[in-house]
């Protein structure tokens, strides 16, 4: 599966980069996100898009693995 | 999930609400409740960056809102410093904000608050607000980013704060050390505790709930997603609650508290703050939240603000109420616009070279 890095970008712009990826990868990706806000936010987008999402909290970050 | 999100936004919304109709039945100007820019503005009088008597007073609220957004994160854990993503350029951009909310007198909040009011100016204010929004959203769509924040020490994260602390100590301690207005909105006040309960309580929700008047609409365009916009819609309604059961609910565009009703300069001032809102990545409010979580960014935004505040006044930009912006204000706003789509195009450009 696909991992994309958006440690250290803010809101919106994880949002906007998981909308990218996942065109390019539509089965699934990896997100990793470094703050609650985009975790939130990229789980809320990926939920409404029909992918189930699975949180692993790591060392000051998130890894979020989107699945259809 | 999302209802609970919804139901805490709206909920966030309704105590911004009542304390901004709380704050004005206590002595706070009409229709202001606790507007960023507005106190901003004040409180930058208040440390004689600007001189014009009728706006000088250390607003406890927004002292309250960056402690109270600093204590919760640091419970809660949300408190990163960060810092590293093009400051310059958010400086400029929150001086730009600042002059755009000065012309069409009031930020996102207060132009809330204001339609819960009745004043229809501000809905003129919220179609401009709304188009820069948008505005900035293609450049998002197209790749725009101000570019990574890199972690920072503690002490980075923690310098706003203790200023912010700092500053409170001294305002209590040693008045005479600040200017206070004598008449005018700057006179104008809730009692101090109250204000800083105040403060504490909404930056603490607002961290919470991560509340911004520019992202519920920014996700509309983006993604579709209305859960932000949530918050936006309770602070209207409370608002309008509450200025009903006090009878201060006048519906029309004239004789509204501290306004204007040049549309083209409300739409325009608005417009900025829209664009501008959009790139640093929230409103003004929202920079003071993430100062408060450690984002020295954030921080470059609300000292850009502040700058923006004291230009704003010390070179005649501001709008003054009733008769609307000078030729200053509205030169200053036309080319803080011009600014930010030069800013906006030339990133997007480069972004989209490297990718």
């Amino acid at each position: 599966m696909k991992e994309l890095d958006t440690s250290g970008y803010s809101c919106p712009e994880p949002v906007i980069m998981t909308k990218k990826a996942l065109k390019d990868s539509p089965e699934g990706l990896i997100v990793i996100v470094d703050n609650r806000a985009s975790k939130e936010n990229v789980t809320r987008y990926a939920t409404a898009l029909g992918y189930s999402v699975e949180t692993e909290e790591g060392k000051g970050n998130w890894k979020l693995k989107l699945s259809k | 999930m999302r209802f609970a999100e919804k139901g805490k936004l709206a909920a966030t919304g309704i105590i911004i609400g009542a304390a901004a109709v709380v704050l004005t039945l206590l002595g706070n100007p009409g229709n202001m409740g606790f507007c960023i820019a507005c106190f901003l503005r004040d409180t930058a009088g208040a440390l004689h960056l600007h001189t014009t008597p009728i706006v000088e007073y250390v607003r406890p609220e927004i002292i309250g809102i960056i402690l109270g957004s600093f204590v919760l994160s640091l419970i809660s854990g949300d408190f990163r410093p960060r810092g590293g993503s093009s400051p310059v350029l958010r400086f400029i951009i929150g001086f730009i904000v600042m002059i755009g909310a000065l012309v069409f007198l009031g930020c996102p909040l207060r132009m809330v608050i204001r339609l819960g009011g009745g004043d229809l100016n501000a809905l003129v204010g919220l179609v401009g607000f709304i188009a820069g929004i948008g505005c900035g959203c293609i450049f998002l769509n197209n790749g725009f980013t101000l570019g990574k924040a890199e972690k920072q020490t503690n002490v980075e994260g923690v310098a706003l704060p203790f200023i912010t602390v700092l500053l409170f100590v001294l305002f209590l301690a040693v008045p005479s050390l600040f200017l206070f207005s004598e008449s005018g909105p700057g006179s104008m006040h809730a009692p101090v505790a109250v204000a800083l309960l105040a403060g504490l309580i909404v930056g603490a929700a607002a961290e919470r709930t991560r509340l911004c008047m520019a992202g519920g609409i920014r996700d509309i365009f983006i993604v579709r997603d209305f859960t932000l916009i949530s918050g936006f819609v309770a602070i209207f309604i409370a608002v309008l609650i509450g200025n009903l059961i006090g009878g201060s609910f006048h519906l029309g565009f004239s004789d509204q508290p501290v306004s204007h009703s040049m549309h083209i300069w409300n739409f325009l001032g608005m417009f900025a703050v829209g664009l501008g809102s959009v790139l640093l990545g929230g409103c003004p409010l929202r920079q003071l939240i993430l100062a408060g979580e450690g984002s020295s960014d954030s921080a470059m935004a609300v000292l850009g603000m502040i700058v923006g505040a004291a230009f704003a006044h010390n070179f005649s930009l501001a709008s003054s109420a009733n008769t609307g912006p000078g030729i200053n204000g509205k030169v200053a706003v036309v080319a803080g616009i011009v600014i930010l789509l030069a800013i906006a195009s030339i990133v997007t450009i480069r972004e989209r070279r490297k990718a």
